[in-house]
């Protein structure tokens, strides 16, 4: 096995990813090291503005909730296409991920409120 | 019988399978195949715990402990912050490894393991001084959704902890060559899904009031 030894943070593309043409991929590239702590800046930065929005929840009433939802999903949304390269990668691994996401997100739904939770 | 061969493209070259890697009826490894069936199964079981705290939400009787009174939002957000950076030093072992900078993949490898120890043992700490104040798992309908919850995530948090270490001694041994990145990704599939099952988490158990 040969090991390299190189220093530094890599700025260089990341590996050609390819997709077959029945999948509707072309030959692309995963994000560099550069692309993912950008990403990863992003997120904690949104982490922050979730717990700024936790103690200033009196000011902002009924904002907060919808707001603490949204944020959440976009770093739901940023690992999973980025960090787990669902953006980059065959659609077939996509449909099985939201498959199941859907199907838990409405079954859940479903059985919430039918509990009523959302009228308590 | 008809055989069956991995598809092609233009140039007539297979994709996705690795090298070494028997053809595949999607020209997909069937290993990242199982992984994303098994994770899209894990969004099931991780929303069967979340529909069921919410569920039992302000339904413990009005004298016992509430999420409130243990709740310690400073420190949640820390541990968040620690595993949200797990997932980008996770990110990086990959990128290295699939370069063929196994040195580097090493460290990062250790330190996303670093960073997840860290958060199980904060979840460790938090469950400890809960317990302290009076809430445990059999306290009130709170304290059992709670740490049924917070409790499978450490759990499936730790398995991960044991894959990372797994890969760690594999590289080592010089048992994980680059044309073996995919089980590197593999690890990293289930790292980064259990940090967007703790993003649900934190926002719709510790900040959602």
């Amino acid at each position: 096995m040969s090991e390299s030894h190189t220093s530094g943070t890599s700025t260089e593309p990341g590996p050609v990813v390819k997709t077959t043409p029945e999948e509707g991929g072309t030959e692309h590239h995963h994000p560099s090291d550069r692309e993912y702590i950008k990403i990863a800046i992003i997120l904690a930065v949104i982490t922050a503005v979730e717990v700024v929005l936790y103690y200033v929840e009196d000011a902002l009433g009924g904002l907060v909730v919808p707001s603490l939802i949204i944020l959440s999903l976009a770093k739901f949304v940023l690992v999973v296409l980025w960090f787990m390269h669902l953006r980059f990668d065959s659609r077939l691994f996509r449909r099985f991920f939201v498959a199941g996401l859907l199907l838990a997100t409405f079954v859940y739904l479903i059985v919430l409120t039918t509990f009523g939770v959302w009228t308590r | 019988m008809a055989t069956i061969s991995a598809p092609t493209d233009a140039q007539g070259s297979h994709h996705e399978v690795e090298p070494g890697h028997p053809p595949t009826s999607t020209g997909l490894s069937n290993e990242k195949v199982a992984m994303w069936a098994f994770l899209g199964s894990e969004c099931l079981l991780f929303g069967a715990l979340i529909s069921v705290y919410l569920l039992y939400k302000g339904q413990s009787p009005g004298n016992t402990i509430t999420p409130e009174d243990v709740y310690d939002i400073p420190f949640t957000s820390v541990s968040t912050f620690v595993l949200l950076m797990s997932s980008l030093t996770m990110v990086l072992s990959l990128a290295a490894i699939q370069r063929g900078d196994h040195r580097r993949m090493r460290i990062w490898v250790l330190t996303t393991a670093l960073l997840g120890a860290t958060f199980v043992a904060g979840q460790v700490y938090e469950f400890t001084v809960f317990i302290r104040e009076g809430l445990t798992i059999s306290t009130n309908l709170f304290g059992s959704s709670f740490y049924v919850l917070t409790g499978f995530h450490g759990a499936h948090v730790t398995l991960g902890l044991l894959m990372l270490l797994s890969l760690y001694v594999l590289s080592l041994k010089g048992r994980l060559p680059t044309e073996r990145a995919e089980t590197v990704e593999l690890v990293g599939l289930y790292w980064h899904f259990v940090d967007i099952v703790w993003i649900v988490i934190f926002t719709l158990i510790y900040l959602i009031p």
